[in-house]
């Protein structure tokens, strides 16, 4: 549905975005992900014809964006990342003209509007100017905006921004319901976001493209080895923590075990395993068997925040690696 | 074309939801219905004075008031255009809208020409006003019509090509502040311009004398409907039109 291959967007000084290639499939949900003024922003404009290319290309629904333009926009719907809406127009008055601007009949609009209003949950102020309406509510007029028309591609930046956690948390199911016969991308910088309503994940930075994949493969790749927590209840004072640390330590696959502040009387370890070894259940055996109380047993699974930090410090280090040998390249030259 | 009406009515629509449009029409309401005042009372005093030193001359309301005062109109309205068209843009720049209309299926000489046409609209509602003066004219003297529509046609021109001025100007900047000052200042200049070089036979003079977009209105407000004034006109308004769309252009590609 949506491919992009060697995709560069400079503007006068800078790179925003650096030959980025992707492609992302009907009826998917993924999730673009960066710290700020990564180029995800400017990747949507591209995608939505805002921007022209600097070189590369970028193909929506069978369409180029720069040789195709108008067959694109109308098969977009796009939410920035500050809701275009006219702060003077009533919120029916607004998804009226956006309708007609995107090229619906006017036999039709009222029934889309209904529809949009109904699904955004903004039936109740459609009478009310825009201007009056609270930052959750324009997102939502926003997002009803995008929908209107029905399209095939759905570009959302930053839908959540804003929004309270319950709302939140009905745009991520309005946005799993319209998965399936839309594919959409969203934007953002929070992880969590990604790992309740993305299938996959498109991470970048300044402008780079780090990883492409599924959200369960990324947690998988990066998580080598297993980590698990352990909670132990001692009785009178016994076991004591050395006791359990000891006991833990010599479970075969453990690699090292942490110790963790004791929590209401209960002692807290995280176990890590060996690379590509499971130690849950020898965990537990273990302890039950010594007779201690076992309360908790859980695998710490790396959560994006990880990985995201795993992989642009990677990238990092790549970048002070290759620093370091131009660096002595240059030396040797000198020499 | 669809378009074209559509965001025309959008812009008639935030013009009039806002107190803009009601502030110019009654401001130019004022400041006329000031010049009809005194161009009737000075018309009737010479009239009274003509006979009672026996010399009484047939006088043309024409001549005496309509002409002036649709003169006077055309100045004011140099003021006004700036308040008209700096938000146009600038505004949808400012709040990001024009993320919405530029990714619309929607060319981007549809955007400007409905931007343009609906400034025009509210533009002529501003010129409605002045109507109600020379109705009176109408009602209680014999004024001829046609110079009357002739001047009316050229202000309407003239106010069509400082609107895509300030059209253009709108696409530059994301303040309004900044675009209705600009526009002032070049309507102001053009004012100037026209006032200094009238009396200049050099080159440059004739040539600046003839750009300069007030000018041009002279023949159309003694009733003279000359085709050489009406063709700058209209190509004025199709460069500055054409030159916006170039603008709109190069923003998206350096934004």
């Amino acid at each position: 549905m949506i491919k992009v291959e060697g995709l560069t967007k400079r503007y006068a000084r800078t790179v925003a975005v650096d030959n980025i290639s992707f492609e992302v499939e009907k009826g998917q949900i993924v999730g673009f992900l960066g710290p700020n003024g990564a180029g995800k922003t400017t990747t949507m404009r591209v995608l939505t014809c805002f921007l022209p290319p600097t070189s590369g290309s970028a193909n929506v629904a069978g369409f180029d964006v720069l040789e195709n333009p108008m067959e694109v926009k109308k098969r977009i719907g796009y939410l920035p990342e500050t809701p275009p809406v006219y702060p003077e127009m009533e919120v029916d008055e607004y998804l009226n003209f956006v309708g007609r601007l995107k090229g619906i009949p006017s036999s039709e609009i009222h029934r889309r509007v209904d529809d949009v209003t109904g699904r955004c949950a903004i039936g109740d102020v459609r009478k009310k100017l825009i201007g009056k309406l609270s930052k959750g509510y324009r997102q939502r007029v926003g997002l009803a905006q995008a929908i209107i028309h029905n399209p095939d591609v759905l570009i959302l930046d930053e839908p959540t921004s804003g929004l309270d956690p319950k709302q939140i948390i009905e745009i991520r199911e309005l946005l799993k319901s319209l998965a399936g016969d839309h594919t959409i991308i969203l934007s953002t910088h929070i992880l969590s976001e990604v790992e309740h309503s993305c299938e996959r994940v498109i991470i970048i930075s300044q402008g780079k493209l780090v990883a492409i994949d599924s959200v369960d493969n990324l947690t998988n790749r990066l998580r080598g080895s297993e980590a698990v927590a352990v909670e132990v209840e001692p009785i009178d004072g016994h076991p004591t923590t050395a006791e359990v640390q000891q006991r833990l330590e010599q479970v075969s696959g453990v690699s090292r075990v942490l110790m963790k502040d004791p929590r209401a009387g209960r002692l807290n370890f995280e176990v890590e395993s060996l690379q590509g070894r499971t130690i849950r259940a020898d965990l537990a055996r273990s302890v039950v068997q010594s007779g201690w109380n076992l309360s908790e047993l859980r695998a710490v699974g790396l959560s994006l925040e990880d990985i995201f930090l795993q992989l642009t410090a990677a990238e990092k280090k790549d970048e002070a690696g290759a620093e370091k040998e131009k660096e002595k390249v240059e030396e040797g030259v000198k020499q | 074309m669809k378009n074209v009406l559509l965001i025309c009515r959008k812009e008639l629509n935030s013009y009039f939801a806002s107190p803009i449009a009601y502030l110019l029409m009654a401001f130019f309401a004022l400041i006329f219905g000031f010049g009809f005042y005194t161009a009737t009372r000075d018309m009737v005093k010479f009239a009274f004075q003509a006979q009672m030193m026996g010399q009484a001359q047939p006088q043309n309301v024409n001549d005496a008031i309509i002409r002036p005062l649709l003169g006077f109109a055309s100045t004011v309205a140099l003021f006004l255009i700036p308040m008209i068209t700096m938000r146009t843009f600038a505004e949808e720049k400012r709040t990001g809208t024009i993320e919405l209309l530029m990714t619309s299926p929607t060319r981007d000489i549809e955007i400007i020409l409905g931007k343009w046409l609906g400034a025009m609209l509210l533009y002529l509602c501003v010129l409605a006003m002045s109507m109600i003066n020379i109705a009176l004219l109408f009602a209680w003297g014999k004024p001829d019509l046609k110079p009357v529509l002739v001047a009316y046609l050229g202000l309407i021109l003239q106010g069509g090509c400082l609107l895509a001025i300030g059209v253009f100007i709108s696409t530059t900047t994301r303040n309004q502040i900044v675009a209705g000052g600009v526009t002032f200042f070049v309507c102001l200049l053009l004012w100037l311009l026209s006032w200094f070089t009238a009396f200049d036979s050099t080159v440059t003079a004739q040539v600046v004398n003839y750009l300069s977009i007030v000018t041009h209105f002279e023949n159309f407000s003694k009733g003279v409907l000359d085709s050489k004034d009406a063709v700058f006109y209209l190509s004025m308004i199709f460069f500055c039109l054409f030159i916006t769309s170039r603008a709109m252009e190069s923003l998206r590609w350096r934004s």
